[in-house]
């Protein structure tokens, strides 16, 4: 039982980790992007370079990772989703167009690595060490996954809830159209949660990478992932997308163990399915 | 628009093994010069470039047609039976991992590119799926990436169809006579725990699988199939080890198979026992395992011994920048091999092509006489082993080409 509970949450911190990106980005940015899989695949393939190529440690790779994917989609914001903010009549309007952009900018992401690594399966192994976990054995990879998603989480909600400057995040997730009232630079504010969400997508690459194995075009099944995590905690809530991330991996985990392997997949839907009735704008989510 | 640059992606690959987008772009569209004027021999052929079936195809099918054009073009082309030669063009469509798309492909091919010789995409189901087009149209077709065990069926069916990797229950077969003969040496008990994906291979194997083991007098104490999409299989690992089977068996595809072996390091589950179904016959495996691989199990497997398969080894690795697979690849290579001197004999009448292949003799990689049986490969090897760093063909006892299987398999390091 407790074992389930630990590989569960292991499980989870990783879906965690891998949606609090996007949460942000489409909660406070309103930019729903499609190709936040593909930057996550692209931060793999850059670990791999830098750990095969350079024998530069993973974990190291973070600390240059991570710029590079903030700096990545702060380029992407202000050159790509500029343009669309500017014109977008209503968030609706945005939603929609960036829906299209970030659609196309995911062939264009995976075009170039299957045009740098071709479509074949990569993977290594890093710190796949086993990490006795209350009596329960897990990879210490996957235990880096579930830390991570909790520490960067934890900063993240004192970082919205606690400083003056969460608070201008906030007002524009809120209101955008309020907030320049107040003085607030919404574009500024929404530049930056697109460019924290970068930075996010590349630390659950860095992360992935160590344990799964990826190929050019899984990007996809990421995004994928990652959606149904951020609709189920609520568009834009940090703390929703840890729980949600977690409950899924509690929900694969036991499902796996007590009924079957083939039906957690099923299982995954048929929580979404009901929580969604339930609560149509995911557990922590605002009417 | 998605064929050029599909096309562009598959040059780029040729002739690139590290090179910039931008140096790309330059050669890509460079036209191949020959120094024959000979009207070239038009191959085409639709593969998975991207999408989900891109990996496998990148492993076992495309470089070794890569390296079957290059060797042929750089030796002057395909000998005809007059003796001229004739360079190899290739039209290469990206199939885009849809089935739609890959029978798309083949028609397009067939009937608007009017190619010579259509070679075969990769997996079992697109296989099956082009079958009946290039049966219509004439093509001989050499499906290399298929494992089926209808393929006695699919000959009376489309009588220009060859098929060069065996049946599930080939492979079965060939594995459950070692645990046999492990039983009786009283090596491992007689349960077994095994998983299967949910997909194509999985659930064509475990069905092959489960009354094999069953009339062998074993006893299958775990048994689950789990969907493609899993990632994480410490729960399924754990059950199985608390199913006492000494033997383990998951019927999965690569990224499965790269999972469970990380997983079951850390959970340092090492039964007698371990055998994996496809990647871990890949030669990247012990580097994503990290470390010694001794013991494991899968299908397929080389003859270290055998010199042609060394030297096709070498040449694959020169050309292509990787070594193939320990499996399938040479499976495939020996396919295009049989084809070129088909057409050295025939010439390029489809149907001559078709009737000498199926009747022919041919010196190819795996060994110097190749020949078919009722259009089907059978000099396949179907079970194999990693000892000492190489995953080689094993039997019970070892034989022609086989080692003797080495269990049980020592723990992990």
């Amino acid at each position: 039982m407790l074992e389930h509970v630990v590989n569960g949450l292991v499980l989870g911190g990783t879906y965690a980790l891998v949606a609090m990106g996007l949460t942000i980005q489409y909660g406070i940015a309103r930019i729903m992007n499609l190709s936040f899989g593909d930057t996550i695949i692209a931060a793999c393939f850059a670990t791999y370079v830098l750990f095969s190529a350079f024998s530069i440690s993973p974990l190291l790779a973070l600390l240059i990772l991570v710029p590079a994917g903030y700096g990545f989609s702060l380029v992407i914001y202000k050159v790509i989703m500029k343009p669309l903010v500017a014109r977008a009549p209503d968030e609706g309007a945005l939603e929609v167009d960036s829906i299209l952009v970030t659609f196309g900018l995911l062939f264009v992401l995976q075009g170039v690595l299957l045009t740098l690594f071709g479509g074949g399966y990569n993977s290594y192994s890093f710190l796949n060490t086993p990490v006795n976990l209350l009596g329960t054995v897990v990879a210490g990879n996957r235990l880096l996954a579930l830390v991570l998603s909790l520490l960067i989480g934890a900063v993240l909600v004192l970082t919205l809830y606690r400083t003056r400057w969460g608070m201008v995040l906030r007002a524009v997730a809120l209101a955008p159209q309020s907030a320049p009232l107040f003085g607030i630079d919404t574009d500024r504010a929404a530049r930056t949660a697109f460019a924290i969400g970068g930075a996010m997508a590349a630390t659950g690459g860095v992360v992935v990478s160590m344990f799964q194995t990826f190929t050019a075009t899984a990007g996809v099944v990421f995004t994928m992932k990652a959606l149904i995590v951020v609709i189920l905690g609520g568009k834009g809530s940090v703390p929703g997308a840890i729980v949600a991330g977690l409950l899924l991996g509690l929900v694969e985990t036991f499902v796996a163990a007590y009924i079957d392997p083939g039906l957690t997949l099923a299982a995954v839907y048929t929580v979404f399915l009901l929580l969604l009735l339930v609560r149509p704008n995911g557990i922590f989510g605002k009417a | 628009m998605t064929y050029s640059f599909a096309e562009a992606v598959g040059t780029a690959r040729r002739l690139m093994t590290c090179a910039t987008a931008a140096a790309v772009l330059a050669t890509a569209g460079a036209p191949q010069l020959w120094a024959q004027d000979a009207a070239p021999v038009t191959i085409g052929y639709a593969i998975s470039k991207s999408g989900p079936n891109a990996g496998g195809a990148d492993m076992t099918v495309t470089p070794n047609y890569e390296l079957w054009v290059e060797e042929v073009n750089a030796a002057g082309g395909l000998r005809m039976p007059d003796g001229s030669q004739r360079p190899i063009e290739v039209i290469a469509y990206d199939d885009r991992s849809s089935a739609e798309e890959v029978v798309r492909a083949v028609e397009r091919l067939a009937t608007q590119d009017e190619v010579d010789f259509i070679l075969p995409p990769w997996g079992t189901g697109f296989n099956l799926a082009v079958a009946p087009l290039m049966a219509k149209f004439g093509y001989p077709h050499l499906a290399g990436a298929a494992v089926t065990d209808k393929a006695s069926d699919f000959v009376k069916r489309w009588d220009s169809s060859f098929w060069f990797m065996g049946g599930s229950v080939d492979y079965v077969a060939a594995f459950t006579e070692i645990l046999v003969a492990e039983r009786e040496a009283d090596r491992i008990n007689d349960k077994i725990a095994m998983i299967s994906v949910g997909d194509g291979f999985g659930i064509d194997l475990v069905k092959a699988a489960r009354p094999s083991f069953e009339a062998a007098g074993f006893d299958i104490s775990y048994d689950k199939t789990f969907p493609p999409e899993t990632s994480d299989f410490s729960t399924m690992l754990s059950e199985a080890s608390n199913s006492e089977a000494d033997t383990f068996v998951a019927f999965s595809y690569p990224p499965h198979t790269f999972a469970l072996t990380k997983q079951a390091k850390v959970a340092s589950y090492s039964p007698p026992v371990f055998y994996l179904g496809v990647g871990a016959g890949f030669p990247v495996y012990p580097g994503i395992a990290g470390g010694s691989v001794e013991g494991v199990m899968s299908l397929g497997g080389i003859d270290p011994d055998n010199a042609l398969n060394a030297a096709y080894r070498a040449k694959h690795e020169e050309v292509v920048g990787r070594a193939p697979d320990y499996w399938g690849s040479v499976l495939i290579y020996a396919s295009l091999q049989m084809l070129a001197q088909t057409i050295e004999r025939v010439g390029l009448d489809k149907e001559a092509v078709a009737q000498e292949l199926s009747t022919g003799t041919f010196s190819t990689v795996l060994g110097e006489e190749t020949r078919l049986e009722n259009n089907q490969l059978r000099a396949i090897n179907w079970v194999g082993q990693w000892q000492n760093g190489q995953f080689v063909a094993v039997s019970a006892e070892g034989g022609p080409g086989t080692k003797p299987v080495s269990l049980p398999k020592p723990a992990w390091e």
